[in-house]
């Protein structure tokens, strides 16, 4: 039993099929990328399991409990933080700011009135804050406003963001789409390091070959809404099914 | 560090307020009548920048709020006691009350939506006001004190004349010492001490927020929505405790203009007050803290002595200058002031937003900024 288990998802606009019963189970620790052409329902996927979508028939079991039908934050709250494919961070707020929000949402809950405390004094938060940042080496740019970063340092705080809530699963959508290659490989890096110093379970959507095949330990392949293959790097690479939809395209 | 400059800024704050009888006498501004509208203005502003400064929410309604805590107060000198403790109090709780309602019912939109749904129902509240509710509200004629009100804590002594608002025994429009200045009359009364201690405890009640968890999240919600609620924050009820605290800031406010006069009418419903404290928190600049207090001042200033400005007064001012110019004078500047002061007031809020957007604070930052020679980014931080 994985720690996310997909049963039998289904999801329909209007007459387009977006996702045809598809099962996926995730195993606790692995590096899960999930492939496919334009179209395939990658991101619909994605969005049922973060509560962003509903779908109409099956069920996402994370941890052993139920997701579906449960908002974003809920969702967070189970253990599940989200990379987006441009970094979502709070562009108006320090870089500091930025990584304590998350620190509280994990210590304090969905919802608390703390109003009368003081962000400054809470030696707990600032202290997990400061050694996440120490970590992923922006200390230096603790105190300068998130937005004014580069786009390399918006998606390492943006992880940073989700590391610190210590979460069990992280799921990432294309995490670098639209770089370029020598950022594309600081990313792969970055991943590679949170791998080795956490156990954290990963699902990547990604496009890019070169990231899944550096990253992943178990690839399944989505095309037209339906799981086709799922193996192991060096299966996939070789599955014919998976060549004629896609990388068949990629490779000629 | 921050630390020891909000409690310098709350000293500061505090100072000005307690001296305002004197500083603002040389601008004609320190009777106490507009002392204790800066003051309760001030009060409402704060309320509101909780909600607009940091969320980013703009309610149009929050004049509801305070017409609201009119009423309740007024009803609490009626049948209570003319003490203006259980009034002000009741003020807050009905307020708090009403805006769980509207906000509720608003913070299910955001953006334009939101806007529009609370100036719906502030605007309903305040139709209801003149229709339905008159019973409550007594219509048109507005909700007055009477001699044959119950007032079941005050002995049914001053029989004769409508007894006065009072804090425990002491009058809120007496004048408890009339000193001469430099020159200047000055006139401090119980009144305009009684707003002021609230002023200074609504301040220091903002800065509490805005450097709590509480207010670091509300800020949160202004710039990425998205990613709070993926960051497993609730951001709903965060808003809607925001909304909440700043409605009753505004029943605050209601309930203080009622003590100064125990009259409560409809128009204080309007969505015109309801925009003017839009204006006060722009025009001051939003989400900062001192910010809201200085567009109250400002623009309660500019209604009450700049509107007082006549041709006569103008002349006065030119009557060095040949004639011919001086009539010229009189003639440009007169549409700007007296009853055109919305006028000045319309170009200069203009002004704010295109050039300053972070309002007159911004500009005093960059004033500041560039006297001591500092870099731009100490300064800022200094008075923020």
């Amino acid at each position: 039993m994985g720690i996310l288990e997909v049963q039998n998802v289904n999801k329909r606009f209007g007459g387009l099929q977006a996702l045809n019963n598809v099962n996926l189970s995730v195993t606790e620790g692995s590096v899960h990328a999930l492939i496919g052409p334009n179209g395939a329902g990658k991101s619909t996927f994605l969005n049922c399991l973060i509560g962003k979508l509903k779908p109409d028939t099956g069920s996402v079991m994370f941890d052993g409990k139920p997701v579906l039908g449960k908002k974003p934050h809920e969702i967070n709250q189970l253990g599940v933080s989200r990379v987006f494919q441009t970094p979502e961070i709070f562009s108006d707020l320090t870089v500091f700011e930025n990584v304590m929000i998350p620190c509280f949402a994990h210590r304090d809950g969905a919802f608390k009135v703390n109003a009368f405390a003081r962000v400054l004094r809470d030696k707990e938060i600032r202290q997990q804050a400061e050694h996440m940042l120490e970590d992923m080496g922006m200390k230096d740019k603790m105190n300068a406003h998130a937005g004014s970063l580069s786009r390399g340092d918006k998606r390492r705080l943006e992880m940073a963001m989700c590391l610190v809530q210590e979460p069990k699963l992280l799921l990432l959508d294309e995490p670098t789409a639209g770089m370029a290659r020598a950022d594309t490989n600081n990313t792969i890096d970055l991943l590679k390091h949170i791998g080795e110093t956490r156990n954290i379970t990963k699902v990547i959507i990604e496009h890019d070959m070169h990231v899944v095949f550096s990253l992943a330990t178990t690839i399944s392949v989505l095309a037209q809404g339906t799981i086709i293959a799922e193996g192991l790097p060096e299966e996939i690479k070789g599955h014919p099914k998976v060549r004629e939809a896609y990388l068949g395209e990629a490779e000629v | 560090m921050n630390l020891m400059k909000d409690r310098l800024l709350l000293i500061i704050f505090a100072c000005v307020v307690l001296a305002a009888p004197l500083i603002f006498a040389p601008t004609g501004a320190a009777y106490p009548d507009l002392l204790q509208r800066f003051a309760i203005y001030g009060i409402f502003a704060i309320g509101f920048n909780i909600l607009f400064g940091l969320t980013g929410y703009l309610s149009f309604g929050h004049a509801a709020f305070l017409g609201v805590g009119s009423y309740s107060a007024v009803w609490m000198f009626k049948l209570l006691s003319m003490n203006i403790v259980p009034a002000l109090l009741l003020s807050i709780v009905i307020a708090g009350v009403f805006s769980l309602l509207i906000g509720y019912i608003s913070l299910r939109r955001s953006g334009i939506y939101f806007s529009i749904l609370t100036l719906a129902l502030a605007q309903m509240c305040y139709n209801l006001a003149y229709s339905v509710l008159t019973p409550l509200t007594n219509g048109e004629t507005g909700l007055q004190l009477r001699l044959d009100d119950p007032r079941i804590l005050d002995a049914a002594g001053d029989a004769g004349s409508l007894p006065s608002t009072n804090f425990f025994g002491l009058e809120m429009k007496e004048v408890f010492w009339n000193p001469t200045i430099f020159g200047y009359d000055l006139q401090f009364n119980w009144g305009y001490y009684v707003c002021a201690l609230l002023l200074i405890l609504s301040f220091w009640i903002s800065i509490r927020i805005f450097r709590s968890p509480f207010g670091l999240i509300l800020r949160a919600v202004k710039t990425n929505q998205t990613r709070l609620n993926y960051t497993g924050i609730n951001s709903r009820p965060y808003t809607l405790a925001a909304f909440v605290i700043s409605g009753m800031f505004a029943g605050l406010a209601g309930g203080l203009l009622a003590t100064m006069d125990p009259l409560a009418g409809a128009e204080r419903m309007q969505w015109t007050v309801g925009g003017e404290v839009v204006l006060m928190v722009v025009l001051g600049g939003m989400g900062t803290l001192s910010g809201p207090v200085l567009g109250a001042v400002f623009i309660k200033y500019f209604e009450n002595i700049f509107s007082k400005i006549n041709d006569g007064v103008l002349h006065g001012w030119f009557a060095i200058m040949p004639e011919w110019i001086e009539n010229a004078m009189v003639l440009i500047v007169s549409p700007f002031v007296g009853k055109g002061w919305h006028l000045t007031l319309g170009a200069l809020f203009m002004i704010v937003v295109i050039f300053l957007p972070g309002g007159l604070v911004e500009g005093a930052q960059k004033i500041g900024a560039k006297l001591s020679g500092a870099n731009k980014r100490a300064a800022k931080v200094g008075i923020e």
